[in-house]
């Protein structure tokens, strides 16, 4: 190799210069600087983390106790008829118990002392005795919630010592139930109703269990078409398309599908799936039908992106002894592609679980007060019941909006576990 | 329908297997290759060389229709495989393909045991009519390929578990398991060390008494090895073509000379 003539007159480089060694310093520092921005970042992000996580734990917490009374009710032949357990007056009965309760209190403070048992109470009693109506005439033991302000009295978010006027439970009522916490009636068991349960107008009854289905059923519906036809239109445009101008469109397009608000999505399914089409409102499966046109671009995109991934080696080796190209893709690529493509399908479900707007459009926030049997009855799903109770002023409410937030972050941190497992299952080397 | 169809041509000269004229190749506007003539004998190993990018892979990949997979590829003229147009439209390339095996620069075994490496082309093609058949054909492909005395303990063993060198059997196996006519080899060995290296060329001799072997290599040393014919290929164009020991002692054309002797490359 020939020396350039002005690389010969310049000095050789000392490594030991005081400008070099000034330089080195500063690019260290300039990497120092880096490394603790990056670290500043994530701390920040995991403080947001963190102080989002306190402050639904700390709110939610208490909604999965709830305060119950434990009665002991006289279940009366004049007031249940043997003949038709089912339709006794348990309202009476239940009056009745809180009679017995409380022997000496004057008459007209018995409709505020009936107020302390939910009013779920007479129906868990009908069911008791429509279940076993040889307990008429006997003096039975039941457990029912109490209402929502004794519950919050219970759990201490009810300031005793300011004016009682200001409060919804009076002196009376305090002591009244002072007195059957001191009887040991009054127990705090874990809160099974919010997973047994579906909405209700009274917090301490309300449920998640039509919201958790109905969510269910609509991420079913979603996945049964965004799955296939997400995969199947990825492995068309990838293998087999012909690169032209058309698909460059259809390219775009998708990408661009991706990027619209999903609120949009909500809207077409109002116009296309409930006016055009006719279809139930508030039913999950219109929920699911427009959470899949939301989730099939994040589909396609993660698939086409999985597969291209899959080394071009591994196609010419198949295609090489004479594999046909359906051959070389159901056979080679799509297996190596597939932890990819079911990554990318479980975190466009797990977007679709929760997404609002959408199914807010469908009517899918609509007060129901039963599970759905079927995906074709209308439901909420988990996300609108939180944007259900976020809006109801009862105080009850507000820890169960925190809970149930709680519940649907416990299903996405689920799903992206199965992702991960299902990433590290089928992962193969190559 | 390739047995009964042997041209004129083919009749006259034996011993050619594959005979290309005027054969050009575009990648979109840029020509590959410019206008090759050659035949390829049968029963002997032939081998390309020539600095990178000369054209000697895209002619290769010619041969079994590999280019046919890459969009912006045109290729014309003609090359016959046993006086059979294979670019005609009547010849299936998945058909071709399976009498035209290749094998890779990579070694490239599936993601599967060695015994499914082998037996896969086998199965699609059908080969074999039952197990006991299949069986047969995988061993005497690994015998074939040198490596039964190795695996023959561990044929449900992942494919890619193996050595770098016994993963290129492995491929070569994979590729004779379905009985080709011809081999086409692109650098099989530009990523084996050299133990593996004189494996496989050893290898590469016995394949010759049954195969047409076309092989295409960046060592002049393992082209004069291993071949008898060789070809060298410069800017897209077959310089020259001959016996491989003419093309090494008295090259005909100056670059052959100037490439042999390591002033161009």
């Amino acid at each position: 190799m020939t020396d350039l003539p002005n690389q010969r007159s310049k000095p050789a480089p000392t490594w030991s210069s005081d400008e070099f060694k000034g330089r080195l310093a500063r690019r260290h520092r300039k990497e120092a600087g880096l490394k603790f921005l990056g670290l500043a970042a994530i701390m920040l992000a995991f403080l947001m983390l963190g102080i989002l996580l306190w402050t639904l734990i700390s709110g939610g917490a208490q909604a999965f106790r709830q305060t119950h009374v434990t009665l002991d009710v006289p279940v009366s032949a004049e007031m249940v008829d043997a003949a038709d357990p089912a339709g006794g007056n348990y309202r009476g009965v239940i009056a009745e118990a809180m009679q017995a309760t409380f022997p000496e209190a004057p008459q007209e403070r018995m409709r505020a002392l009936s107020g302390i048992v939910s009013n779920a109470a007479q129906f868990v009693l009908r069911d008791r005795i429509v279940e076993d109506p040889s307990l008429i005439g006997q003096t039975i033991q039941i457990r029912v919630p109490v209402s929502d302000v004794y519950d919050q009295l219970k759990k201490g978010n009810v300031d005793e010592l300011s004016d009682e006027s200001t409060r919804r439970l009076s002196d009376a009522d305090i002591a009244a139930f002072r007195q059957l916490e001191a009887e040991g009636r009054i127990t705090l068991p874990f809160n099974w109703a919010l997973f047994t349960q579906a909405d209700s107008r009274f917090p301490e009854l309300a449920g998640l269990k039509g919201a958790i289905i109905g969510s269910a059923y609509a991420l079913l519906v979603c996945f049964l078409i965004s799955f296939p036809l997400g995969i199947g239109a990825a492995i068309y445009l990838e293998e087999f398309a012909p690169k032209t101008r058309f698909s460059d469109i259809i390219e775009v397009n998708i990408n661009n599908l991706a990027a619209v608000p999903s609120v949009v999505f909500g809207l077409l399914g109002l116009a296309v799936f409930l006016n055009w089409f006719g279809m139930q409102r508030s039913a999950p499966f219109v929920g699911g039908l427009v959470l899949a046109l939301m989730t099939l671009p994040t589909i396609i995109i993660a698939t086409r992106a999985a597969l291209k991934a899959v080394p071009p080696s591994i196609r010419e080796a198949a295609l090489g002894v004479g594999a046909s190209k359906q051959q070389v893709v159901f056979g080679h690529v799509l297996p190596l592609a597939m932890p990819g493509i079911l990554t990318g399908t479980i975190i466009g479900l797990a977007q679709a679980l929760g997404e609002t707007a959408p199914l807010l459009l469908i009517g899918m926030n609509a007060f129901v007060t039963s599970a759905p049997s079927t995906p074709f009855d209308a439901s909420t799903a988990l996300p609108t019941q939180i944007f259900i109770w976020a809006d109801s002023p009862e105080r009850g409410f507000v820890a169960r909006t925190s809970a149930a937030i709680l519940v649907l972050l416990g299903f996405l941190v689920l799903m992206n576990a199965l992702a991960i497992y299902l990433r590290s299952k089928f992962e193969r080397r190559w | 329908m390739y047995d009964t169809t042997r041209t004129e041509t083919a009749v006259s000269q034996q011993d050619i297997k594959i005979s290309a004229s005027n054969v050009q190749v575009f990648y979109g506007d840029k020509q590959a290759i410019k206008d090759v003539n050659v035949g390829i004998l049968d029963k002997t190993v032939t081998a390309f060389i020539g600095p990178s990018g000369c054209g000697k892979s895209t002619f290769l990949r010619c041969i079994n229709r590999m280019n046919d997979t890459i969009d912006s590829a045109r290729i014309q003229g003609e090359i016959r495989l046993d006086g059979q147009d294979i670019y005609d439209r009547r010849v299936d390339p998945v058909q071709l393909r399976a009498r035209v095996g290749m094998v890779f620069q990579k070694p490239n075994p599936f993601p599967k045991s060695i015994y499914d490496n082998v037996a896969y082309g086998p199965r699609i093609h059908g080969l074999a009519r039952n197990k006991a058949d299949l069986d047969g054909i995988v061993e005497a492909a690994l015998r074939g390929a040198a490596l039964w005395n190795e695996v023959k303990d561990r044929l449900a063993e992942p494919g890619t578990g193996l050595s770098g060198g016994q993963q290129q059997r492995l491929c070569i196996a994979r590729a004779v398991a379905t009985s080709p006519e011809v081999l086409l080899m692109d650098e099989p060995c530009s990523a084996l060390d050299p133990i593996a290296t004189s494996q496989v060329e050893e290898l590469i001799d016995q394949l010759r008494e049954r195969y047409s072997v076309v092989i295409v290599t960046h060592s002049m040393q393992q082209a004069a090895r291993v071949s008898q014919k060789t070809a060298f290929f410069h800017l897209g164009n077959l310089v020259e073509y001959g016996d491989t020991d003419d093309i090494f002692t008295r090259p005909q054309d100056s670059r052959t000379e100037a490439y042999i002797s390591g002033r161009i490359g």
